[in-house]
Parts: C-alpha cells; structure tokens; sequence
C-alpha cells in the first residue's frame, strides 16, 4: 500500500522520535514543560516543519507523507504532533496560501528550518465552535492597523516569534481577515495557561492583543471571510485524522504485549476469550481507520478533498482512537494508569484532539449538513 | 576526495533467522534486510570527510537484487552515487571471494586509483571482520581497522584505534582503506530532501563479466570454508531455586562457588 519512499519517510520520523522524543517523553509531560525550540530545530533539520508545502525551503512532500509522519509523532505524544502541526498546517500554511511574498520570504524558510515559530489565533475565549462571533478587532488607522482582544488555547502561543491572527476588519473591509503579527510587536503578550490535565507536552497559551499597531502590509492580503481560517484547519484536521490513529496504535500495541506477559488465574491475560475480544476489535478500529486515512490522502494528493471528507475522518479516527485508548487501559488493569505506560498519556491527550481543530459534534453536524442539505447548527 | 564506502545488506537483527536447507545459507526471502547498522558509520564518515573539503561518496554493495536497499539508504543519507555488483554466482560467497569482487569493483569505480576507501568494521551478519583487511592486501593498500576517530591531512590519515588498555593513534599514507567502529560518529537520518533526492542518483548494475572476475573464483563452490550443520541455539534451561531452609545462605554460598563466581 506504501511506496518505497513512504515508507522510508515513515521509518525515518520513527527513528527520530525514538531518540529525541520517546527518551522524555514522560519527563515533558509530567514537568509540563516542553523544549520545543530545540524540537523544532531537529525537527527543521529533518524537513518535518511545513512538509506538504513547495518552494520557500519546504520539503514539498505528498499529503500521505505528511500523514505517515503525523501517525509516528503522535505514537509518541499527541503535544509533539500538535507542535508540527500547528507550525506547518496553520501557521506556515496561511502565510504560504494567503501571505503576500514578502511575508513568505520573510518566514517561511525560517519556520521550516525550525528556527522561527509561528501559532495560530482564532479560538476566543468565549468563541470556540462559533469564530464567525469573534470579538477580535482590526481598526484602521490611517494606513495602519490597530488589533485589540485576546485569543485561547494557542499552541505554541508563549513561544511564537509570529502569530498569524484573525481579527474582525468590519464589513467593508471584507469582515474576518487574517494578520501576521511579529510577536515582538508592541501590545502583544501570550501567557502560558497552566493546570491543563491533557497535552500536557505541548505549549497552550492565550495570546492578549492590546492595541498592536500593524503596518498596512502585515494583513493577508489573499483571503477574505471565515473561509481564510477554516481552509487552515482543513489542513491540519487532514494531519490529525492520520496522527491520532499513532496514539492509538501505540496504546494497542501496549495492550497486545502486557496480555501476552502478565498472568492471571494461571495463564497469560491474552488466553482469556474477552481479552482477545477487545485486541481484535481494536485491532480491526485501526486498521480501518488506517485505510480510511490513506484513502482519504491518496484523494488529497489527486483530486483535493471536500471539507466533509475530511470531516468524516477527523471523526471517526479520533473517536475511535480515544476509544482503543481506553480499551487498552481496561487491559492493563491498574498498571493502565501508571505512567510507566504510554496509554493514560495518550487518552488524556485525545480529549483534547477530540475538541480541537472542530469537535466531534461540528463534524457529526458538518457530516449531518452534507448528507441532509440542513445546516443543523446555525 | 572521492570516496568509496563499501556496505552489506544483512538480515534485520530484530527478526528470526534462518537458515536455507540446501546450502546452509542464510535464508533471505524469509527475513527483511537492511543496510548493516555499522555501515552507517562509514558512510557518515564519508559525508562529513567530503562535506568538509569536496569530492564525490560512491556506495559500493556486493550482494542479491534486495542488496539495493541498502545502497538507497546510503544515498537517501547524501552519498553521490551507488555500485551493486549482482551476479547469481556470487551467492555464497566466502570473506575471500568477496574481498576480490569488492576490489576489482572498487578499481573499475575509481579508474584504478582510489584515494581513500571505507568500510564498518564488521557486518553485523556474518561478524567476521576480516573483509576489510583483505580488500587493503588486494588493492596494496595501507589497512587501518578499527577507527574511532579518522582525520585527514593532506597526503596522509590518522585514525585513533581503542584497545581494552590503550588508544593508539596512528597515521597512514593515502590512498588507503580504514574500517570503522561505532563510536566514530553519530549516523545521521535520511532528511525527507535527502529522500526524494535519492530517487534520482545514480546507481550501476555490474555483473562479475564486467569486473572481469571469474565465476569459479567465487560462489559457495569455491569457498575455503563451508558450513555443515546449523543448529538454533536451545531454549535457556531454568534457573535454580535455592528454597531458604535457614540454610539459604550456606547454599548461595555453595551455588556461587560451583560456579566458580567465589
């Protein structure tokens, strides 16, 4: 099913996250703190950073590629994949479909060598599903703009050197609209949230926007509306129905070889019928999910996908994988909630890729629209 | 400087291996290969030789259709070019007859003249280690085995050998050829540009014909050794149980001394 490059591709993340990232994982997590700058440079160095994109020192590889890598980095740790995923699939991407060519010139190669950081805002704090209700403003002044509210749960927020930010620039001048915004600038700041009990390997921020005062140039100047973000998210919804499947792979194969070691009523837990019950279902879930993603990527890579394809995916896999997550933990008993195991790490960490990037419930209604020709959430 | 960096194809470590039943080979098609694991060192080495002045890495392999795996692992690492010498009669090969098919094409790769060639100080299959030694005597080369730190200067190397008492650093003359140890360097990954580049290198199918080797002097018939039996290591036996009688330690002390620890 994968060509010979794919599979180098897939081998050569693996080899990378088992000696940069697995050694600490546990250590990351628990700590919360992450080193993402020394990450993202390896990262960087490797072509990971913004890999599905041409041109501006991106490695310009196929969306299954992307998603391959996205499997591996998220065996070892769902904040590791958001980490890549926020960098190349809503960062990078934005300035590369809607930037200007100065703005590509400006980050792009830096931010695929891993040396600049960029997140992403448009969650609020009171606007999550709804963005279209954004209280994010952009004024204009002079030829200037004037940005002023604040944004949450930001991936790399605290560690971004560039924030690409959308911001409500009033009706007419096309609505919602995107900026790239120097972290550097004025009137900008980006606290860390803290006490998060998922994706605990990972930067969160809010990022507070008091009156940062922008050259005319920093808006993006391809895109008007709120299909400017929600192109981004497709993307990086794209990477997280292939990456979530890695936690569950991860759990599974946990699962599979503590049955087979330890024994209960005198033989091993896999030689009970409900012990083989569950591998086998979870097994079939992934490798379902599996093909549903290498499909869903073989459409990406020739004739593009429609919103709710990639909507069907992000469903169903995250879903499913949180679910061989638990499963798995079931299997380990008591052991299932040390951390001297991956499979806690990885349920914890899907109840946040279960909600961000659109909920389940958004895709089951994005689905439910598509099927019925009934927007059921407006 | 150019260099050619000689590599093996061997069974994955991390699967069963077996043996073929007719000729006591190693059984290929049951197992997956991969580029020998101390190999990567040499190539490394390599790049970072080459990175440092100029010149071209060539990865040479001698082995079945499945061997050009492991010259696209060396390429998607940044070696220029590749040689696969693939030949039926080869199968079976001893170090010797391989030491001469590994020679006469690093020569036909080099027009006659190497500068400097490098080699894993063992494959990981077979573990003898004696190909490099015997590749330098065909080609007159000075040998240098066991490198754990390698420099060039000008005319001439100078490698670091660590033994169990001492490191020696010694120095040769090139051309020469130098085997190395996994403590050289740290093997890079193949980069995602590193792959899709290897896709486009150049690699070259040489039979023995255009080596000009003959096929009687190689091959599992003209091999100096010859494997007769292969037998799978027994299944550990189990330990024992000293059961404490208030005597445990006399015990203990009684195992430990028929084991000859005390």
């Amino acid at each position: 099913m994968l060509t010979d490059e794919e599979k180098a591709i897939r081998d050569t993340v693996r080899r990378v996250c088992d000696d940069v990232v697995e050694p600490n994982i546990v250590q990351w997590y628990e700590s919360g703190d992450l080193p993402a700058r020394e990450l993202a440079r390896e990262f960087g160095a490797l072509g990971l950073l913004g890999m599905h994109l041409e041109g501006y020192g991106c490695a310009g590889m196929s969306a299954v590629d992307y998603g391959l890598a996205c499997v591996e980095l998220e065996a070892s740790d769902s904040g590791i994949r958001s980490l890549v995923s926020v960098q190349g699939s809503l960062a990078m991407f934005a300035i590369w479909r809607f930037g200007t060519e100065e703005h590509k010139q400006e980050w792009l190669p830096r931010m695929a060598a891993g040396e600049a950081i960029g997140c992403f805002g448009l969650t609020e704090p009171d606007h999550g599903s709804d963005p279209s209700s954004m209280r994010t403003r952009a004024r204009r002044d002079g030829t200037d703009w004037v940005l002023t509210g604040r944004k949450m749960w930001i991936t790399n927020g605290s560690i971004a050197d560039v924030a690409v930010v959308w911001a409500n620039a009033g009706e007419e001048n096309g609505g919602i609209r995107g900026f790239v915004v120097p972290t550097s600038t004025p009137g900008f700041s980006a606290p860390k949230i803290s006490h998060k009990l998922s994706l605990r390997a990972s930067v969160t921020s809010e990022l507070v926007l008091d009156e940062v005062r922008l050259p005319a140039e920093a808006i993006l100047p391809e895109v008007t509306g709120l299909k400017g973000p929600l192109s981004c998210l497709s993307e990086a919804r794209y990477g997280i129905l292939w990456g979530a499947l890695g936690a569950a792979r991860s759990s599974l194969e946990t699962a599979r070889r503590y049955t087979t070691e330890r024994t209960q009523f005198g033989k091993p837990l896999a030689a009970f019928q409900l012990t083989q019950a569950k591998l086998a279902h979870m097994s079939t879930e992934l490798q379902l999910g599996l093909l549903l993603a290498l499909h869903l990527g073989r459409l990406k890579d020739s004739l593009g996908l429609r919103p709710e394809q990639v909507s069907v995916g992000k469903y169903n896999n995250v879903t499913k994988s949180i679910e061989i997550c638990r499963t798995s933990r079931t299997l380990l008993g008591a052991n299932g909630i040390s951390g001297e195991f991956p499979i806690m790490r990885h349920a914890n960490n899907l109840e946040s890729v279960l909600t961000y990037e659109g909920t389940a419930e958004m895709h089951a209604l994005v689905i439910g629209q598509a099927l019925t020709g009934v927007q059921a959430f407006r | 400087m150019n260099i050619v960096v000689c590599v093996k194809y061997v069974p994955d470590a991390q699967s069963e291996r077996a043996f073929r039943e007719q000729d006591k080979t190693v059984d290929r098609d049951a197992v997956d290969g991969l580029l020998s694991e101390v190999d990567e060192y040499a190539v490394e080495e390599a790049l970072k030789i080459v990175e440092a002045s100029e010149g071209e890495v060539t990865v040479l392999t001698v082995g079945p259709a499945q061997a050009a795996d492991a010259i696209k692992k060396a390429l998607q690492m940044g070696a220029d070019k590749g040689v696969h010498v693939c030949d039926d009669a080869i199968h079976g090969s001893d170090a010797a007859a391989t030491s001469l098919v590994l020679a006469e094409a690093i020569k036909k790769a080099t027009d006659g003249s190497p500068e400097l060639v490098l080699m894993g100080m063992t494959s990981t299959d077979g573990v003898m280690g004696v190909v490099p030694a015997m590749v330098a005597e065909r080609l007159g080369m000075p040998q240098v085995t066991f490198a754990s730190e390698l420099t060039i200067e000008g005319g001439s190397l100078r490698a670091r050998r660590d033994g169990d008492a001492a490191s020696d650093t010694i120095e040769a003359s090139l051309p020469a050829l130098v085997s190395v140890t996994d403590q050289i360097n740290e093997p890079r990954y193949p980069s995602f540009k590193g792959i899709m580049a290897a896709k486009k290198k150049p690699v070259e199918q040489w039979t023995l014909a255009d080596l000009g080797v003959d096929a009687g002097a190689v091959g599992i018939d003209a091999a100096w050794t010859k494997v007769i039996d292969v037998a799978k290591r027994p299944p550990r036996a189990q330990g024992t149980i000293v059961k404490d009688e208030g005597d445990g330690g006399t015990k203990l002390a009684e195992f430990l001394a028929a084991g000859k620890f005390l």
